[in-house]
């Protein structure tokens, strides 16, 4: 029954990116920019649901605390992963646009900048996981630090938009535009990958639940 | 009162234990002043540009010569397992942290002055312009390090890689207070008072600040004791 | 009341369950021998009484209250597998050191008595890294008792004794039992525990397998409970 509920989310999604990607394709070049400002449809639907997971991540990580019941731990980390792969796609997207842009591959834009701190963040929360052994202990601490690195987010944000802002900078962006007429397929895209997200968070959260029970069961052995 | 006490007898011991070896308070000097001299390599010393950059040099030796102090902050605790007589003892997990922080912030604080006229000298910056409102900033941003790495301390201290693995979660998290402290104290040695135009900054610090002392006290029982 | 009571404790390392449906009980003045195998559960039900760790399922209490409760804490004593008092400090300050976080009303008097007690009183101002051995291990007897606590929780107390430290040791806790103190302690050496004991608990996987009186078959025959309730 899951099974199937997946299949059919992940068949939407597909069928949402192909649709959207045809329509994109369609599109005339932006009048400043050229073709590359196209490269926002997935930028910033990337970008959206990478902050989406951070959210769920915290959440989870607070009801883990609260419940101690190991399905949270499972929802954050396996949250945590698949917003980090989508901010790795902002970041190589929005270096992509600067390389075209500006002709260089990376400019210490504001909102570049915070989400790469924000991936370094939450890599290190992987990290911290990785290095603990004891079920228990690591999904306690993990959901520690997450709530750490959650907090920190928008601190991160206002403090490097307040730290560009003292450092006169070229002008950003271009002075692109969004055509109004697409919006609406900017809508869909974001749908479409925020069903991938919910695809990978589901593939990932079995993983882990694979993950627990054999752990548990080489425990089990090794007491017998 | 009690709990005061409590937090000043835990601080009290930290202090006199690192003081009787001061192998850790040694190691971050000394770390200090290698940093401080590898960085007269990288940028002419005498340069106005590093003069300006100065603010961010000194605040990376602070953050790397301050993560030694804190690696040993709980690790201190593992020889005898000493920690299981202090989570046995009748104190909260609060007061327990708060001591430890406290020690920490001693130390880091103890480093930093000691390393700060060295650098007025080596990069001939006349960081005492300002002097006050300087003592202040590091004051502020210090804390937050403190209190954020003592906590990582806490959660790192039983884990392969314990000494990488603190300033691997500890520095992105400082990023923001990092930053202003930065932007303050390049102002501050330039002879520039703080101002309308970035007190926004220290604003930010003494949040980050409050921010996390709160959720650092609130979560450390959890952490202590665990689920 | 109990002075220790267990009841239902379950604790789980992920899904694995270390302790399963745990209940025991100690009276004020009885002396609990915890046995069995390595992994069968000793250690994680004796830190989880000692308040360590909370367990995941069921209720522990001391004295009908939670072991994390701070003046609950200060009713307990606990000696684990390492000494747990510092290196850097000498033997005064240590003992000090815990005096004041116990809030004896007079640390240094109280610390003192201990030293002289544990025969320590000579290399007070010693510090702990200079010791031999034998005399940390007195030194963390003494840090046990100071703030002379009602329940006794002792992890492998003989196993890393010398003999010196466990004559002290043993002199203590027949003296702590004398004054109707409780004691908890998990331990391989059967012949000291079972003549120490006045009840028994062999834990097997995680479960309870025998709990009762200490019998004179077992004292006979220290492997008898193992014979008769299985391996562990």
């Amino acid at each position: 029954m899951r099974d199937k509920i997946l299949y059919i989310i992940g068949a939407v999604a597909l069928i949402l990116l192909a649709r959207d990607m045809y329509l994109i394709t369609g599109f005339p070049a932006e009048a400043n920019q050229g073709a590359i400002f196209k490269i926002i449809f997935f930028h910033v639907p990337m970008a959206i649901t990478a902050l989406t997971c951070a959210m769920v991540a915290f959440v989870a990580s607070i009801l883990f605390l609260i419940t101690k019941n190991f399905q949270y731990d499972a929802l954050a980390v396996a949250v945590t992963e698949v917003g980090l792969a989508f901010l790795a796609g902002n970041l190589i997207t929005g270096s992509i646009w600067g390389r075209v842009a500006w002709g260089i591959w990376w400019a210490w834009d504001a909102r570049l900048t915070s989400a790469l701190v924000c991936w370094l963040l939450y890599a290190g929360y992987l990290m911290l996981r990785n290095a603990i052994e004891e079920p228990t202990q690591r999904a306690t601490f993990a959901a520690v630090f997450s709530i750490f690195a959650f907090i920190d987010v928008p601190i991160v944000i206002f403090s490097i938009k307040w730290w560009r802002t003292q450092h006169p900078q070229p002008v950003f962006w271009g002075g692109g535009s969004f055509p109004p007429d697409w919006s609406a397929v900017f809508g869909w895209q974001m749908l479409a990958i925020l069903l991938v997200g919910v695809v990978f968070t589901a593939v990932r959260l079995r993983q882990e639940q694979f993950q627990r029970e054999i752990d548990s069961l080489r425990r089990m052995a090794h007491a017998l | 009162m009690a709990f005061v006490r409590q937090v000043l007898v835990i601080m009290a011991k930290d202090l006199r234990a690192e003081l009787r070896t001061k192998e850790a308070i040694n190691a971050s000097l000394s770390f200090a002043l290698v940093v401080l001299l590898l960085f007269s390599f990288a940028f002419d010393p005498s340069e106005e540009t590093t003069r300006e950059i100065s603010g961010g040099l000194l605040w990376i030796v602070f953050a790397f010569a301050g993560t030694l102090l804190l690696n040993r902050s709980f690790a201190r605790e593992l020889n005898n397992d000493c920690l299981d007589a202090l989570i046995s003892a009748p104190i909260s997990g609060a007061a327990l942290f708060l001591g430890k922080a406290l020690a920490n912030y001693v130390l880091v604080l103890a480093v930093e002055l000691i390393a700060l006229p060295l650098f007025g000298v080596f990069y001939n910056v006349r960081w005492t312009s300002q002097f006050w409102q300087l003592m202040m900033v590091i004051a502020l941003a210090t804390w937050g390090m403190t209190v954020t790495g003592t906590m990582f301390s806490a959660l790192t201290v039983n884990i392969r890689l314990r000494e990488v693995m603190l300033p691997i979660l500890n520095f992105p998290i400082l990023i923001p207070a990092l930053l202003g402290a930065m932007q303050l104290t390049s102002a501050l040695v330039a002879g520039k008072p703080i101002a309308a135009d970035n007190d926004a900054w220290l604003k930010m610090l003494i949040g980050f600040d409050v921010m996390y002392t709160a959720v650092s006290v609130f979560l450390v029982e959890t952490v202590l004791v665990g689920g | 009341m109990n002075a220790v009571g267990v009841e239902s404790v379950w604790k789980f390392y992920g899904d694995y369950p270390a302790l399963r449906n745990v209940s025991l009980s100690a009276a004020p003045g009885a002396c609990l021998a915890l046995i069995g195998r390595n992994g069968a559960g000793k250690t994680t039900l004796l830190r989880t009484i000692a308040g360590f760790s909370r367990p995941g399922k069921g209720k522990i209490a001391i004295f009908g209250n939670s072991p994390r409760d701070t003046a609950t804490r200060r009713l307990m004593g606990f000696i684990g597998h390492g000494i747990s008092v510092y290196d850097e400090l000498s033997a005064l300050e240590n003992l000090m050191l815990f005096g004041k976080l116990y809030g004896l009303a007079d640390p240094k008097k109280t610390a003192l008595e201990w030293l002289e007690r544990t025969g320590l009183d000579r290399v007070k101002d010693g510090l702990v890294r200079e010791f031999s051995r034998g005399m940390r291990q007195r030194l963390a007897v003494a840090r046990a008792f100071l703030h002379s606590p009602k329940v006794l929780l002792l992890d492998e107390p003989f196993t890393a004794l010398d003999d010196r430290a466990i004559a002290v040791l043993q002199r203590l806790l027949h003296e702590a039992l004398s004054e109707g103190k409780t004691i908890v302690m998990s331990t391989h050496q059967l012949r000291e525990a079972l003549e120490l004991a006045t009840h028994v608990a062999l834990l097997n996987r995680g479960q309870v397998a025998f709990h009762g009186p200490r019998t004179a078959e077992m004292v006979a025959d220290p492997g008898w409970v193992y014979a008769r309730y299985g391996e562990g």
